[in-house]
């Protein structure tokens, strides 16, 4: 068959089968095309995610086993040397993937229930509700959010909990001002009037009409917040008021060997240990952002 | 009367609104602490008279509305309360008045954050406007690569990095920024070197990359193809046409990066045991010295305000079209 006109026939057409890609064929064709930029940030996320998994069973010796010597060199068993109390620095590594992950995405979820669902409401409901939400917003982000967050940790104390609700809040004013903004190009087309019209509750509106039209921006959105919250949580355990020890955990990682970096001059290695748990939180904020501007350009169709 | 007057006006009424409410937040934050801190700041001897005492002195025998009033009052007089620390069981009181803490270190803080300023800020713009002159050349590049990399670095690291190369390997600078009030001049800057070059470093990056976007997306305005094409030089049409126009943005960003800097102090002095607001506040915090924390917060805050109230009031003032209205 052909579709030459003299034995064209669209009977011939519709009945032809024709094999749909699969989801995953399509995804991998997607990716063939990705710039390498991407390719490289999607294999470091993917260690570290790994990592992070199989934590427990790749670190070598325990979270806070301090039974080595104190300030170990390099090698000899501990891969990174030990600590200032004896703690393997290349499993508390490992353990700090986990542990610095994981909160910084459970904070990053929590910000967008709290920041998207409140900027949905506002969206829809319009007036004064969108008004009351909108200026708290506003007073809520005119405080710089690392001094806000110290206030708020000397006041409720650092621990996880108390930590991921008070980072999952500051950050949900950030995912509120963008939600809002895009919903609001969304809320006044004709479809979500309709839905409106015909008597649906506002949760439907949200879930079924808004929420699927706005996702390309809020999913990269959640890529950058995640880094923003990630460097935010290092930079609190860091101070020494974020994650308390003996939870493993980059940022308080840095402090703990920072004094190492004396040593320097006799030791390279020595002085490079305190940057390792910091590189490792560079190398994941770059990854982030690599795949973050692909995902950005495919879906927006900008080619810079 | 002039709408440009109007406007500034409104603006400077918002920025009001919004300290007022800001100093609402971080005055309520002493509501939200648990009901036995009296305890925990006196210790567990504290006697039934030494708490009452305690309890009285901070006013929570009263509503918070006096209170509030009471504590803006007191604020605007420059007396900031006094520290938790320093207060025993038994009733002896050595605690410090907050403004003595805060003083002399808010005087640090602001020498680290001008001596940043004046370096970075020019810095940024020659860059920025350099690589949105020879945009695509190798320099332009160059530039690039080297502020995207410190922009995705925190600043901890950023300043180890320092500290091993300058100040551990080849020993020019002081890895500690430690001062004291009687410090000459010069020895200040020397010793302040490395955390200045922290913060420069980090902030003319950001500074560098929105002066260029800023410029460039000048360019493409029709004012500027007819520049060209009567035949003016690429970085006449730069200086003379397209910069006047980016002073609103660029004021914007610098105004931007300076509040940033308000923020990045804090781990910076940190990581320099610096004696500055950002420790003093780290410090309080791990204490819960909450008169302290509330002091340091409403500095920081309050500057952030200001330095973003400005740059919006600039951005008006330059704003051509409310030049000349029609």
């Amino acid at each position: 068959m052909t579709n030459a006109p003299e034995t064209y026939s669209a009977k011939d057409e519709v009945g032809q089968v024709r094999a749909r890609r699969t989801r995953w064929e399509r995804t991998w064709i997607e990716l063939k095309k990705a710039p390498p930029t991407a390719w490289f940030g999607m294999v470091v996320i993917s260690c570290y995610v790994f990592v992070a998994v199989f934590a427990s069973a790749l670190a070598p010796y325990g979270e806070a086993d301090s039974s080595f010597g104190a300030y170990l060199p390099w090698g000899d068993g501990h891969v990174f040397g030990t600590d200032q109390i004896g703690r393997d620095i290349f499993s508390r590594m490992i353990y700090g993937a986990r542990n610095t992950m994981g909160i910084a995405f459970a904070t990053t979820c929590l910000a967008f229930l709290v920041g998207g669902g409140f900027a949905l409401a506002a969206a829809i409901s319009r007036g004064w509700v969108d008004q009351v939400i909108s200026r708290f917003v506003d007073v809520l982000m005119a405080i710089p959010s690392l001094i806000f967050a110290l206030m708020l940790l000397s006041i409720f104390g650092s621990s996880i909990p108390a930590l991921i609700m008070i980072i999952a809040l500051l950050d949900s004013t950030r995912v509120f001002r963008l939600t809002r903004a895009v919903a609001m190009n969304v809320v006044v087309m004709e479809y979500v009037e309709a839905a409106r019209l015909r008597g649906e509750g506002l949760g439907w509106v949200m879930r079924r009409e808004i929420l699927p039209n706005i996702m390309p921006p809020l999913v990269a959105e959640f890529g950058l917040r995640f880094s923003f919250v990630f460097l935010t949580i290092a930079a609190l355990s860091f101070l020494g008021v974020g994650i308390q020890p003996p939870t493993a955990d980059w940022g308080s990682m840095v402090r703990d060997n920072a004094s190492l970096i004396q040593f320097a001059q006799y030791d390279w290695k020595a002085g490079v240990t305190p940057l390792i748990p910091a590189g490792a939180i560079a190398l994941l904020t770059v990854a982030v952002n690599f795949v973050v501007d692909w995902f950005l350009m495919k879906t927006s169709g900008l080619k810079e | 009367m002039h709408p440009i007057l109007t406007t500034v006006l409104q603006r400077l009424a918002l920025g009001l609104l919004t300290l007022f409410f800001v100093s609402v937040i971080i005055f309520s934050s002493i509501e939200f602490l648990p009901g036995d801190f009296t305890q925990a700041v006196l210790g567990q001897t504290a006697t039934e008279e030494t708490v009452a005492a305690f309890r009285r002195e901070l006013g929570l025998d009263q509503p918070a509305i006096v209170r509030y009033f009471d504590w803006i009052g007191a604020l605007a007089q420059g007396d900031l309360g006094t520290s938790f620390s320093g207060r025993a069981s038994s009733g002896v009181d050595r605690s410090r008045p907050v403004v003595d803490l805060v003083g002399p270190r808010l005087e640090n803080t602001l020498f680290l954050a001008s001596m940043t300023a004046i370096v970075a800020v020019p810095l940024a713009l020659t860059l920025g406007i350099l690589a949105a002159l020879y945009r695509g050349s190798i320099f332009d590049r160059m530039v690039n690569a080297v502020t995207l990399t410190t922009i995705a670095m925190p600043e901890f690291l950023v300043a180890y990095i320092l500290i091993l190369l300058l100040a551990s390997l080849n020993p020019i600078f002081p890895s500690l920024a430690n001062i004291t009030e009687d410090t000459p001049f010069w020895e200040r800057v020397y010793r302040c070197a490395l955390p200045s070059m922290t913060l420069t470093l980090v902030i003319v990056a950001h500074m560098m990359r929105m002066t260029r976007a800023a410029i460039i997306n000048l360019l493409a305005s029709p004012y500027i193809e007819m520049a060209r094409l009567k035949g003016l030089s690429p970085r006449k049409v730069i200086l003379t046409h397209a910069l006047p126009n980016a002073w609103a943005p660029i004021a914007n960003v610098v105004a931007f990066n300076l509040a940033y800097l308000v923020v990045g102090v804090v781990v910076v002095e940190v990581v320099f045991v610096y004696p500055g607001v950002g420790q003093l506040m780290v410090d309080a915090v791990t204490t819960r010295d909450i008169p302290v924390v509330q002091a340091c917060a409403l500095i920081f805050a309050g500057t952030y305000i200001v330095l973003n109230l400005i740059a919006d009031i600039i951005s008006i003032v330059t704003n051509p079209r409310l030049l000349h209205p029609r």
